[in-house]
Order: C-alpha cells, then structure tokens, then sequence
C-alpha cells in the first residue's frame, strides 16, 4: 500500500470535495465532510506507526515514480523515525483543528476546511519527500492555505500579518531553491539522500548554509528573523495559529536535520558557535519578551520561538542526547502550544478579547476549563511529568556535558517559561472575578472537553512514558549523527 | 536543401487568403451577423493548426529559395500562437461587442497580426525576418488605435507607433549592418560566416549592439519598456491581451533565429548585453509594478520583469537555456491569456474593472473566478503548484548551469518583491469585502475556456513533464544543440 501517498492525497481530495459540495448555506455539510475527511486522513497514518520497523535508519514505505525527467525529478517519498512522528503529529492536528472549528466558522465553512485539509496534504508532503523540488513544492504551496487562513479569518490586522508571513517565509525558501539548483549542478540528481555524500569544499559549503538557514530559520523561526510569527499568530484564527505552532514551525526545523546537517557537515560545525548563540539569546532574550505581554496569543507566540530555541540548541550540540531532546522538544511543543492556543481560543470565543487584562477569576466561572489549562501551563514550564520536561531535560543535560554555562543558559527557561506561563495562568484564572463579561462565561462543552482532554492524554502519555518516541527516532538520529560526523571536504 | 514545394508556407498562404475573404464577406454582412465573422476566424485558425499539426517536418525544410524555414519549433510556436489569438477573441468577445468592437476589421487585423507573428517565426532571412515584424507591428497599431472615441487608445497607439517605428529602425540599421560585414541575408550563410571569423569585426560588432536594441524593444525589457506600460494601459483590454500574448512567442522565435543561429559566432558578446537587459528588467519591472493602482499597468511591469526573466534563461546560450526560455514564454503566454481574460470578464459595457479596487471582495462575487484569478496570480509570483513554478525553475536552472549563479540570486530576491504585488490582488479578492456587487455573466464558451486556461495552470503544474519535453525535442530537432 502507498501509505505516504494516502496520507498527502486523502486530505488534500478531500479538501476538494469540501469545496466542491459545501455552499455558506449549508455549513453543516462541509463540517462533516471536512470531518471526515480529516479523520480518513489521520487513519490513513497509523498504518505508518503499526508496520514502521524499528532499529533502522533506512526510509521505509518508500515510492519512487518518475516525475519530470527533464530535470531527473522523482515523486520520491519515504519517512524515517524523524519524519514519520512529524506526518502522525500532522494528521492529528488536522483532526483536532477541524474539530476545535466546529461552531465557532461561521464565514465561508467550506472554504476555511478545505484550508485545513489541503493543508494537511501539502505538509505531509513535505515531510515525507525525499527529492528536493517535491519537497520544495510542498513546502512552498503550503503558504497559499496558510496565507489565505489568516487573511480571511484572522483579527482586524490580518492583511498585514498575511503578507508578511508569506514574503518573510518567502525571502529564504527563493534563496534555498538557488541552493537546490546548484546542489542540482554539483550532483546531476535532486535527490536528497544522494547529496548526504557529495563532496562540497568548505567555501560553497558555507554559501549553501547560508541559503539554507534563511530559508528554515525564518519558518523555526529563530531570533531576529522571528518577527513575523508574533503578528501571524495573534491574527491568525485559532485554527490557524495551532497548525502554525504546531506544525508549520516544525518544519523549519525538521529541515536543519533533513538538510542542513548531512548535507553540509562541515558549515554546521564550523558554524554551529553562531547557530548555539542565536538559539541562546531565543531562549533567555526571547523568554524575557515573553514575560512583558499582555496579549495571550503574543506570549504563547513569543514562548514558542523561546522553545524552538532550545529545539535548534540541541540539534547543534552534535550528540544523541541533544538531537533527541531537540527532536522530543519539537513533538512536545507541538502538543502543547496547540493546546495553549486551543485554550485561549475557548476564552476568545467567549470574551472576544486575548489580552490578560481584560480577564481575572475565570477559574470562578469555567472550573473544568481551569484544570486543563493549568496542566498545559504546567507542560509549557517543563514540569516533570509532563511532555515538556522531556525535551528540555535531555538537551539541558546535553549542553551541560559540552560546557556548564551553556547548560546553565539553557536552564533559565526552566525559570523563565515557568514565571511567564504561570503569570499570566494566575492573571487570567485565579483571583476574584474580574468584571461581568468574566461572570457570564460558561464552562466548556463537551466538543472542547473532548478536545483537551485528548491533547492531555497525549501530553501525560509522552511525560510519563516518552520510550517508544525516543525508539522510533533512534537509529536515524544515530545515522544521522554519523553523517555529520564525517567531513565532505 | 531548396525546393519548390509551397508546403513549409501553406498555413501562411491559407490565412492570408481567408483573412482577405473575410474582409470581403464582412461588406455584406448586418450588424445582428457580426458573428458569422467570428466563426470564420475561428474556423481559420482551426484550420491553420490542422494544417501545421499535420506537416510537421522532423527534420528543417526550406521553401521560397530558403526564405522561409519550416521545422518543429515553427511548427511548435505556430501552434501555440493559433491557440493564443483563438482564446483572445472567445475572451474579448463580449467585451468587443459592448464596445462597437465586434466587427470585421477586428478580426481581420488580428489575422494580419497572427500572419506577420507566423512569417516572423518561420523566417529564414533577415529580409522575412524584418517583413513578418513589420507586419505584425503595423496591424497592432492600428488595433491599438481601433477605439477611435478613446483618449488613452489614441494615446498609446502614437507612442506605439513613434516608438514602433523607432525600433524597427534600429534593428534594419542593425541588420543592414550585419549584411555588410556578411555579405549575406541568409541566416545560416550569416552563421557560417561569423563562425568562421570572416567579416569586419567591428562593424559586426556594431550591428549587434543595434539588433539587440531593436529586440529588446519589442520584447518590453528594460530599457527599452517605456512603451509597454502605456500601450498596455490605454490600448482596449482585447487588443492588449493580444499584444501581451502571441507576439512574445514570435519575438522569443525572432531572437532565436537572429541572436542564437546567425549571430551565434558572437555568443559571448550578446550575453553580456542579454545579461544587463535582463538584470534591469526583473528589477525595474518588479520594483516599479508595486506602485500601479492599475492592473493593466501593473501587468505591464509584470510583462517587463518576466522578460527579463526568460532573457536569463536565453544567454545561457544552449539547449538547456533556449528550451527553458522557450517553455518560459509559452507559460507566460498561457497565464497571461487567463490574467487579461479575468479582467474582461468583470468588465462590461462602460465599466474597464481595470482598477484593482475592481477586484475587492471577488470570492465572494464569484469563488470560483477569484480561485482562477488565485492560480493566475501565483503562477505569475512563481509559487508551486502552479506552471509559473516551473518556468522560474527552468530559467534558475539553465542559468546556474550556465555558471550564472549570482544572477539567479539577483533574479530571485527580484521575485521576491514582485510576489508582494500578485499577493495584493490576492488580498484585495479574498481579504475585502465587495463594493460592487453586479453579477458575473459571459457566454458560456468563453466561461469554459477561460475556466481550462486557469486550470491548465494548475495542471501544467502538477505535471509539467509534457510541455518541458516538448520545447527540448522541438528545439533539438530544430538544431539548437
């Protein structure tokens, strides 16, 4: 079976079927068949986990079709124990998300499923291709959703944001392309497990990484180019702004190890003092920018570039412990900003406003919606226990081993994201009821019941028992080790 | 390698012939039949591409004493150029006829247009190459002018005209030029001898320098664009469609024939000069198209920058490089047969929709129109899955592999801020909400039409194998190795 294709075309046809039967008159349809869609496609993955076979680093589930043999172009895809934790994040995401949009679309239904759902497609695509211009067509024609997403359905500044995350994301990917072509030149294939061993000399090396690290440290995104994902994610709707954290900046990283570290090994050691200090000052600087928000959204927004830090931090210590610490960090954050979001999205559709100030005593009101937003607040501080500790222990650990004050750096998120997360949780929950639109609220439904509570399994599942995540990812982030390990010059 | 045979010509001889009936049949024609017309033109052309599909040559003959080539890139660009001027008038017919436009001399000169586009793209001398453009040229202006009470029309069509005319000069200059230092209006004979190092330098030199003028200008690249926004602004939306279209496919075959067969002894001298007209135009057009509030203007720029575009691909100067400009222009053709398409189709009896506010709140007008403005708008930024795509990726390519790469870099950051302006239509069509809201209506054959064009920019992106492979055999077979 072509489990990989089912899981980028099933989304994606579906998303077309949503458009071509949902009318704004009958939104009911188009949510169910969106629905279903998303659920199709999200089964159509476990496949994926129940036959994927542990202790290689080999692509498995590989398809390989000739696609444009004027270039050598290859429909080439496969997944290894890195990207087939990012397809079955995706495809759950996709299901919550169109879940989560259930009544609170009431614009243009069909249009905003079918969003998702091609989405959905475009980004599985891109994680499970193995030829750099498939790849480079997935990660590309996944803006056009998201751009559409946020300019439709997003906040009174939308347009603005819109545009900036489409030419922010833009200006680096153009530059990659340049970078694929010439990988092309050099190597007559676009193949991407072929450019793991072409030699490149240390000058065209650093160039390439250059092209490289714009085109992912903007979609990471890593501090300074970080200012479009603010602005993105407080006029994204809430939809929007859980696959753009959850997801979309995944991305971003997952294309430092898919690319920038086998392909170019000695440029990321060479240059890997840059790339720790700028995920150091994400961490400490960007945590501290967090703290002074008084926009909910921003302050999630500004804690996940400070958690991606660490997700860069650790893939650029070169060790087993950090790579998987990054990796675990990526899955983790995945679960948890998307809950975080979700949450501020139950208080928005209730009170129509993100900002702290406007909220106090919630707890008063939505007691069953103060729980599980204290157990998401607890995993974005990294409590033991919770998926977020995971991460950030294992590359805490892995920066102490290569220099203690890195690892001290590091640890002050352990401080910093647990005074901003659980500031603002005490602002917003606890305290006497703040004013009466606080008073009317009511306590979530079963739909958003339902919805948290199964991104809080997920979130205690990975906390307590994170074993089979690390074992699928360990024999690729060993292989991939090895290929950083040796020089191509 | 001569001979009498007419064949190579027939398609040429069968549509001057049934130009010239049609002007005959228009005179006994009322008003209420303009139609009939119509058809006729269209059967024409039917009947052209039926022609020229079916005498496809694999190998390059000559007719008329080796004045006229007939090989599968002719045959190929032929084709595409029918395709062109058929979809122009299925799109501008409404349009014409809200505008006392819908009649013979219409048609006529878009055949006499098409004609000179034909003699330009099989021309195998200076002298065929210099009549087609002429030819061409001339029947443009006068469409240009067609819509005698408009300022704008008159306008454009006297700066089309001087400037025309200007250029064309320069390019005979040029020519004549390279006839003295060849001794020869032959293509081929001209190859032979440059190639061979025969023939004064200088003055070969010289004429080059005016050649490459006379082709920049009637390609729009910068410097030579100041015409093009104008005329694409004042001239009817039909006729600028028109001239936005098919005429780049004949100029792209003009600049083949003269640049890279007979002055190919000189490769290393017009790449440099291609190299600076293309710099500026993808600059100058991208840069400058931000500011337009119009989208005629704006496309205008958008036609100089995607020159500039296909000249990166063209001075790589071998196969690589022409099939990827050659696929780049017949996309663009494509996408901006659907961009001037959509654009008439808003329009109406009075109202141009010319303006981008005329675009606010389209999807919800019309989804279905505003998802076909989509795909045209991001084929023409270069975003996957659509053609346009494909065609940057070809031109990046071929200009790599020519050890270019510092201009692909220079070429993508000016695609860059060409995406903020396709971006804005976007946003003006998804992002606002409507002020005008009357309804969409068209001819059911234009809607279908228009409708595949859009989506052949969908299709052509998810598969563009087909169309690449097609410009490589052409051009091989045709000799460019």
């Amino acid at each position: 079976m072509h489990y990989l294709s089912l899981a980028i075309w099933v989304p994606i046809v579906a998303g077309l079927a949503v458009l071509a039967v949902g009318r704004d008159r009958d939104a009911a349809v188009a949510r169910w068949i969106a629905l279903i869609g998303a659920l199709a496609g999200f089964l159509v993955t476990l496949p994926l986990w129940i036959h994927f076979e542990l202790g290689t680093s080999d692509f498995q589930f590989a398809e390989r079709v000739e696609w444009i043999p004027r270039f050598d172009i290859y429909y080439f895809l496969g997944v290894d124990g890195i990207s087939l934790l990012f397809v079955l994040l995706n495809s759950l995401m996709t299901l919550l998300v169109v879940w989560a949009g259930w009544e609170v679309i009431q614009k243009r239904v069909a249009q905003y499923m079918a969003a998702f759902l091609i989405q959905s497609g475009l980004i599985n695509g891109a994680f499970a291709s193995l030829d750099a211009v498939l790849f480079y067509v997935f990660f590309e024609s996944m803006l056009i959703p998201m751009y559409l997403i946020i300019g439709v359905w997003g906040g009174p500044n939308r347009v603005y944001a819109a545009i900036k995350f489409f030419l922010y994301t833009l200006v680096g990917s153009l530059l990659m392309l340049v970078a694929f072509i010439y990988l092309y030149n050099v190597s007559e294939t676009f193949s991407i497990l072929e450019w793991y061993s072409v030699p490149l000399s240390l000058n065209v090396q650093l160039l390439l990484f250059v092209a490289f690290f714009l085109a992912f440290s903007v979609k990471v995104p890593m501090w300074p180019v970080h200012t479009w994902l603010p602005d993105a994610h407080v006029e994204a709707p809430t939809g929007g702004s859980v696959v753009l954290a959850a997801i979309t900046l995944k991305i971003g990283a997952y294309g430092f190890v898919r690319f920038i570290l086998p392909i170019l090994p000695d440029a990321s050691r060479y240059l890997s003092g840059f790339v720790i200090t700028l995920s150091l000052i994400a961490v400490v600087y960007i945590g501290f920018v967090a703290l002074m928000q008084g926009d909910m959204k921003k302050l999630i927004a500004y804690s996940s570039i400070s958690h991606m830090g660490f997700v860069t931090l650790g893939f650029f210590l070169f060790s087993q412990l950090g790579m998987e610490g990054g990796l675990m960090q990526m899955i983790s954050h995945g679960f948890v900003s998307a809950a975080m979001f979700l949450c501020v999205g139950v208080m928005y559709d209730r009170m129509h406003s993100r900002l702290i100030a406007d909220y106090g005593g919630v707890v008063n009101t939505m007691p069953k919606f103060a729980a599980f937003m204290m157990l998401f607040a607890m995993a974005n501080a990294g409590l033991p226990a919770t998926s977020g500790f995971v991460g950030e222990f294992l590359v805490i650990l892995a920066a102490v081993k290569v220099n203690f004050w890195l690892g001290f750096l590091a640890g002050t998120t352990l401080i910093l994201g647990a005074a901003y997360t659980l500031w603002m949780y005490k602002r917003v929950i606890f305290g006497a009821v703040a004013n009466d639109h606080v008073a009317a609220l009511t306590d979530i439904s079963r739909r958003e019941f339902w919805l948290l509570a199964t991104l809080v399994a997920l979130v205690l599942a990975m906390g307590i028992y994170p074993k089979p995540f690390v074992d699928v990812m360990h024999s690729s982030v060993a292989d991939l080790l090895a290929h950083v390990a040796k020089s191509k010059l | 390698m001569m001979t009498l045979s007419l064949l190579p010509v027939l398609p040429e001889m069968i549509l001057l012939v049934a130009a010239c009936a049609i002007l005959l049949v228009d005179l006994f024609l009322p008003d209420a039949r303009r139609h009939v017309g119509f058809w006729l033109t269209q059967l024409t052309l039917l009947v052209c591409a039926w022609v020229t599909l079916t005498t496809v040559e694999l190998e390059p003959a000559y007719a008329l004493h080796a004045l006229v080539i007939d090989d599968m890139l002719s045959d190929l660009l032929k084709f595409f150029s029918y395709v062109a001027v058929s979809l122009m008038l299925f799109y501008s017919r409404g349009y014409l006829v809200a505008r006392g436009l819908f009649r013979g001399e219409t048609f006529v000169l878009t055949l006499f247009t098409l004609l000179g586009m034909m003699v330009m793209i099989a021309a195998n001398s200076f002298l065929t190459l210099y009549l087609g453009l002429e030819l061409q040229a001339l029947s443009l202006y006068a469409m240009v002018a067609m819509h005698r009470t408009s300022n704008d029309a008159t306008e454009a069509a006297m700066k089309y005209f001087v400037l025309g005319a200007l250029a064309s000069g320069m390019l005979l200059y040029g020519m004549s030029m390279v006839y003295g230092a060849t001794g020869s209006l032959d293509i081929n004979q001209v190859a032979r001898t440059v190639l061979a190092g025969q023939g004064n330098r200088t003055i070969l030199m010289f004429g080059l320098v005016f050649v490459v003028s006379g082709i920049a200008f009637k390609l729009g690249a910068a410097p030579y664009h100041m015409w093009v926004p104008d005329v694409y602004h004042g001239a009817p939306t039909a006729v600028t469609l028109l001239i936005g279209t098919a005429p780049k496919l004949a100029a792209f075959a003009f600049m083949l024939r003269l640049l890279a067969v007979a002055l190919g002894g000189l490769e290393f001298d017009w790449q440099g000069m291609l190299m600076v007209l293309s710099l500026l135009s993808m600059i100058l057009g991208n840069v400058i198209a931000i500011a337009q509030t119009n989208i005629k203007r704006m496309l205008a720029y958008s036609t100089i920058a995607n020159m500039g575009f296909m000249l990166m691909g063209f001075l790589a100067a071998n196969l690589n490089g022409y099939s990827a400009a050659m696929f780049y222009v017949v996309t663009y053709v494509l996408t901006s047969l659907a961009s001037f398409g959509v654009i008439m189709l808003l329009s109406r009896e009075g109202f141009e929709a010319d303006r981008l506010e005329d675009f606010k709140g389209l999807n919800q007008r019309s989804p279905w129109w505003a998802f076909i403005m989509l795909l045209v708008m991001f084929s023409l930024a270069g975003i996957p899955p659509t053609v346009g795509f494909y065609a940057k990726f070809s031109v990046l390519e071929a200009a790599v592999n020519a050890g270019f790469t510092w201009l692909a870099v220079v070429a993508v950051l000016a695609s860059l801020v060409g995406a903020f302006y396709y971006l804005r239509i976007v946003k003006l069509m998804y992002f606002d909400d409507p002020t005008d809201t009357s309804p969409i209506a068209a001819r059911r054959d234009n809607r279908t039409l228009l409708s595949a064009n859009g989506l052949a920019l969908l299709l052509f992106g998810i598969l563009p194998q087909p169309l690449m492979g097609l410009c490589v055999v052409a051009l091989a077979q045709s000799g460019f190795l």
